[in-house]
């Protein structure tokens, strides 16, 4: 479960990154959290992550409360999570296996395990026949199937996805949708960072609007406007 | 069939070791540039602590010898001589008296020199030599108050004993310690940074992988530890290498120059090699770990 009790970030004591946000996301629900650049959306992923500390407020997720959790515990943290970014972030020169292999590596899975989890991973994201390819061999929208099996192979409670279809084309970006629309299927929380609106309201989910480091809309059922749209809604 | 058991310990210093090789294979010119001055830097160091310990059992030795050498004024008849006997046997702490005079001290002289000697032969009308007294102590620890006692009798010239010339020596050893020192704070502080560097390169090249490895929930050490690994493998190749210099340098400098010329003698490289591999060894370890560590911290700060 991922909740956010008025939660302010500022950098460098003056820039205020969120301004009292509040929201709860309950375990396997599927959210959008939308906003144009620089509405707050970056400072909520590394928040939730561990990477910063909130300056007021209480950030609680899969029980760890970020305020107060010690650096020796990020990790246990982190395991709980997986993010994928826009930029696929993938190691070049090992194969799409050993790319997700080396995550249940590092938090020191048994091998027994390793030869399971990998492969039943990569089958679900449809990655099956790619196993032995290097990153430059398939294309972006493989590449992302790739980081989300990365993501989920160690089994995390929540998913985060920043712009994940950031680099893809509509076609794949659907195809993206419906597979974290998949794994979320199979119990995960999933949390997607876009400003693809279309996308978004394709999909009829929950849809948290930020801006200026607050929410201003939190409503289920997709909808997600554009900034004419919304003139046009005031005007109306 | 029976499954292996997974032991956790084994399976991650295999990939701890494995990972760490890598780096150094990776940038082997760089690494092997580390090994090389890091070599260089642990010979200097182990070249000075040689010699600081041998000079240490020549004063060892030198200050272990009882015997103190007093000389008779010339002026004095051989009779005058042998009558100061009584007067030394009564000084405290002296254990015996032992007349030479000195024709004994010529011939025991021209001993010492040996096939030379018959140069000097013609020296033996006109001794030079004074006639002497040879005292053993009781307590080595009391030599300076015997040697006052000693030079207050009327009648002794000068007095001579292995003990002043390991008072010198002591403050030679005091300046090759200082120096050792301060080789080792610098050399070790190089050794250190070229560890460092090469590091840094490997976490350079593998800055996507430590940031996923961060992102999934590793934990420092396990991400650390390739590092030290490869940290310590340069810091242990230089020591080695080091070792083997050494083992030649100072088995150079025993048989050409110093037995050679016949000053004084070093202990062999056999008796020392067991004290020396170890130190050499932990040195070369702890530059390892230092070296690495210092550059880990600033990486995996996220």
């Amino acid at each position: 479960m991922i909740e956010l009790q008025d939660v302010c970030k500022i950098y460098d004591g003056s820039t205020r990154a969120l301004n009292g946000i509040s929201l709860k996301i309950e375990d396997g629900e599927f959210a959008f959290v939308v906003g144009p650049s620089g509405s707050g959306k970056s400072t909520l992923i590394k928040l939730l992550a561990g990477e910063l500390r909130p300056t007021d407020g209480k950030v609680l997720i899969n029980g760890f409360d970020i305020g107060k959790i010690k650096n020796k515990d990020i990790p246990y943290l982190r395991r709980t999570i997986g993010v994928v970014y826009q930029d696929f972030r993938l190691i070049d020169n090992k194969t799409v296996y050993e790319n997700v292999a080396f995550v249940m590596r590092a938090v020191g899975a048994p091998p027994r395990i390793i030869k399971k989890r990998v492969p039943y991973v990569l089958e679900l994201v449809g990655l099956k026949n790619k196993t032995r390819r290097l990153p430059n061999q398939i294309s972006g929208g493989e590449k992302q199937r790739v980081a989300i099996a990365r993501a989920l192979v160690n089994n995390p409670d929540v998913i985060i996805a920043d712009e994940p279809t950031g680099n893809l084309d509509p076609a794949r970006s659907v195809e993206l949708m419906s597979l974290l629309e998949k794994i979320n299927g199979l119990g995960t929380t999933v949390l997607v960072v876009t400003h693809e609106r279309e996308l978004v309201n394709k999909l009829a989910k929950r849809v948290i609007a930020i801006e200026h480091g607050t929410v201003i809309s939190d409503r289920t059922g997709g909808y997600y406007l554009d900034e004419k749209e919304k003139i046009q809604q005031i005007l109306v | 069939m029976r499954r292996k058991k997974y032991n956790r310990f084994w399976y991650d210093l295999a990939y701890f070791i494995k990972e760490g090789l890598s780096g150094i294979r990776l940038h082997g010119l760089m690494s092997f540039a580390a090994v090389t001055v890091i070599t260089a830097c642990l010979l200097i160091i182990s070249t000075f602590a040689l010699v600081a310990y041998n000079i240490d059992l020549l004063i060892d030795g030198l200050a272990s010898q009882n015997e103190i050498a007093v000389f008779v004024d010339e002026s004095y008849t051989r009779e005058q001589a042998q009558a100061l006997q009584e007067a030394f046997s009564q000084i405290e702490n002296v254990e015996s008296v032992t007349f030479i005079p000195k024709e004994q001290a010529f011939d025991n002289y021209l001993e010492e020199i040996g096939e030379d000697a018959y140069i000097m032969e013609d020296l033996r009308e006109d001794n030079p030599l004074r006639d002497e007294y040879r005292i053993v102590m009781k307590d080595v620890s009391k030599h300076d108050e015997t040697v006052e006692s000693l030079k207050k009798v009327s009648g002794v010239a000068s007095t001579n004993s292995e003990k002043e010339l390991s008072d010198r020596l002591v403050k030679m050893k005091n300046i090759v310690n200082a120096v050792s020192y301060t080789l080792v704070a610098m050399l070790g502080g190089v050794s250190v940074f070229i560890i460092s560097n090469t590091v840094r390169l490997a976490m350079f090249a593998r800055r996507e992988e430590i940031s996923i490895m961060k992102m999934v929930g590793a934990t420092n050490g396990f991400i650390r530890a390739p590092f030290v690994v490869e940290g310590v493998t340069l810091g242990l190749l230089a020591g080695g290498c080091a070792f083997f210099g050494e083992w030649l340098i100072y088995d150079y400098i025993t048989e050409k120059l110093v037995e050679g010329s016949g000053l004084f003698s070093m202990v062999a490289f056999s008796e020392v090699w067991t004290m020396l591999l170890p130190l050499m060894l932990v040195v070369a370890v702890i530059i390892g770990v230092l070296g690495s560590v210092m550059t880990i911290r600033k990486f995996l700060k996220v």
